[in-house]
């Protein structure tokens, strides 16, 4: 359970096409996350498969079935807010119970599974307290909890983890992998935030205006990105995107190189760009050394070790790994 | 040196005095009826006597036989509980729809049901009049009920929809993810969560049925009257007799005041709701 098939989906606001008619297939079990800048539309194409928004054209279909006019209750997807939407009104237990007591489930049924769900999300000390005497990693936890219960055949996150601190996303990112592990179920995560979905998709599916721009796994996207937005969006810090000269060698409009495939030295060397350091940011493990007057890419960044001796200033050779460099035609396209 | 603000001799002394003054001019009136309806009547009209006067509790004691205070008295009571009732039903489902499924036109439609208390009551009197005169329903409980609902409509929807924006719109759409119902999540989610707004506005809305004098003097004759109509058709007759008519006038303020008075907190927070974010 848990197959969804977006076709010719088009979503308009009035005028305003935030959608153009999209193909996309989620197939069951999968973790897919929908990643892309702000108001690229990954919220609306999740609100569309939940229900919460009417689809202007195109089919949405769940397990088979055509789900395009059916109401967001009937649709058997559990979704989960960045806002987590508890009912401030109701105790935690009340807030699980909530959607079986709606779907009429015998009690002791409901009580066995509110159980289990606190266990495995670590509240069941907190079940008779309110959402407000919460701190928000648990009230995310609630809202997650209130989800399972339902045994849904897929979940949609919409953004869960902006709203918590960032030792607590890291922690929380973990235990949504490993509950994905564990249920096996179809999980829909929107977030603006690659990191989040690289290290938990199976699939990444990148939007850009409210267009696929590639759908691959983490590895994929970071290895082929079959565009420059896509290039630039994937992987942090960012490939470094080079026009000009240095391309025109490659016969390409732009070339992409990421950070951690450049090499560093203070000697110069054969076809080494030449430039000057600018800030360094030492994260320990690596620098990130940021490098101005190398044509078509100001300031470059490159990664290197985490006891690289530069200085601000220095004078600086770069050779990238001639392998790993991405060509990408005048339409941004990727070249073979 | 930090800037502080100074509390000045007029913030101190002279603002409370003012404060003090200005609202002893707006109680006076109050003061001076309850006052009023501890004198015989003959005492009433004789200004010397304004605080020295032996005072009677005759005007409360006869106010059942001399106007049947209690028949009025419930009618005031049944018409403004079924008319706030009956405000909150369809005032409820309204202000949802607005609040979170809103269209283009919803400022519009909340505009035109705000214009609708711009119109000057005296304009319908007459439709009013012949509509219930004809349809047989002239001093019943039904067209005060119905009367006091559709002049309280408005305000009851601008209140309560200014409540319900005040509810994440998440919230809401959680419960139709979870499964509930429109009735349900009005049920389950927005009535719990907008209990405080849903409350003050049926204690306005109460209030005004209570003090609705126009209509309830128009439409009503002995059937149906309320207290207000009591007072008002009584004040030219019994002009003569001021200690009666203060203390049947007392006697129908004061539940109200005495209800608006224990809600005070209800009913600031209601006028105020939004004001300041």
């Amino acid at each position: 359970m848990g197959h969804i098939v977006l076709e010719n989906v088009v979503k308009r606001f009035g005028e305003t096409e935030v959608i153009p008619p999209l193909n996309l297939t989620i197939e069951e079990g999968e973790f897919a996350v929908f990643v892309g800048p702000s108001g690229c539309g990954k919220s609306t194409l999740l609100r569309l498969i939940a229900g919460l928004e009417d689809a202007t054209d195109g089919k949405i279909i769940i397990d088979g079935e055509d789900v395009t006019e059916v109401s967001p209750s009937k649709r058997g997807l559990a979704m989960v807010f960045q806002s987590y939407a508890l009912y401030p009104h109701m105790t935690v237990r009340k807030n699980i119970a909530f959607p079986m007591r709606m779907a009429g489930m015998p009690e002791d049924e409901q009580e066995r599974r509110i159980e289990a769900a606190a266990k495995s999300l670590n509240l069941t000390d907190y079940l008779d307290r309110k959402p407000g005497q919460l701190s928000g990693g648990q009230r995310q936890r609630v809202a997650i909890g209130r989800a399972i219960v339902r045994e849904p055949s897929a979940f949609l996150f919409d953004e869960p983890l902006s709203n918590l601190d960032a030792a607590l996303r890291v922690g929380m990112r973990l235990e949504i992998s490993e509950m994905h592990k564990r249920l096996k179920t179809t999980m829909i995560y929107v977030t603006h935030d690659q990191v989040e979905a690289m290290t938990m998709a199976d699939r990444i599916v990148v939007l850009q205006a409210g267009v696929i721009e590639q759908v691959g796994s983490p590895l994929e996207l970071y290895h082929e990105p079959q565009n420059v937005f896509v290039a630039g969006f994937i992987g942090s810090p960012k490939m470094n995107l080079i026009e000009g000269p240095l391309a025109d060698e490659h016969g390409a409009k732009t070339i992409g190189i990421r950070p951690e495939h450049i090499s560093i030295d203070t000697a110069p060397s054969p076809g080494a760009w030449e430039g000057t350091v600018g800030v360094t940011e030492h994260l320990g493990s690596d620098t990130f050394v940021h490098i101005h007057g190398v044509p078509g890419c100001d300031p470059m960044t490159v990664r290197a070790a985490g006891d690289v001796a530069v200085r601000h200033g220095d004078k600086v050779f770069l050779t990238p790994n001639a392998d790993l460099i991405h060509k990408f035609d005048a339409a941004g396209q990727r070249m073979s | 040196m930090a800037i502080v603000a100074q509390e000045t001799k007029f913030g101190r002394y002279v603002r409370p005095v003012l404060a003090w003054v200005i609202a002893l001019i707006f109680f006076f009136p109050i003061f001076w009826l309850v006052l009023t309806s501890f004198k015989t009547d003959a005492d009433a009209v004789k200004p010397e006597f304004l605080f020295f006067f032996t005072p009677t509790l005759d005007n409360y004691l006869n106010m059942t036989e001399n106007y049947d205070y209690w028949r009025f008295a419930s009618n005031s009571v049944v018409t403004s509980v079924l008319a706030t009732a009956l405000a909150l039903f369809v005032g409820i489902p309204s202000a949802y729809a607005m609040a979170f499924n809103p269209t283009k036109r919803t400022k519009d439609v909340l505009m035109w049901m705000l214009s609708t208390k711009m119109l000057p009551a005296a304009a319908v009197l007459y439709p009013m009049t012949f509509l219930a005169k004809g349809l047989g329903i002239y001093d019943t409980h039904f067209i005060v009920i119905l009367v006091l609902t559709l002049v309280n409509l408005p305000i009851v929807i601008w209140m309560l929809f200014t409540y319900f924006k005040e509810i994440p719109k998440d919230i809401i759409e959680a419960g139709q993810m979870d499964g509930v119902s429109t009735w349900g999540e009005i049920k389950e989610i927005l009535i719990p969560l907008a209990w405080g707004g849903i409350a003050s506005t049926a204690l306005l809305c109460f209030i005004f049925c209570w003090n609705e004098a126009y209509w309830t003097v128009r439409l009503t004759t002995t059937d149906a009257a309320t207290l207000s109509a009591l007072i008002e058709g009584n004040r030219a007759p019994e002009g003569l007799f001021f200690g009666r008519l203060s203390a049947v006038s007392a006697a129908a303020v004061g539940p109200i005041v005495v209800l608006g008075w224990f809600c005070q907190k209800q009913l600031v927070q209601g006028l105020t709701f939004g004001a300041v974010k």
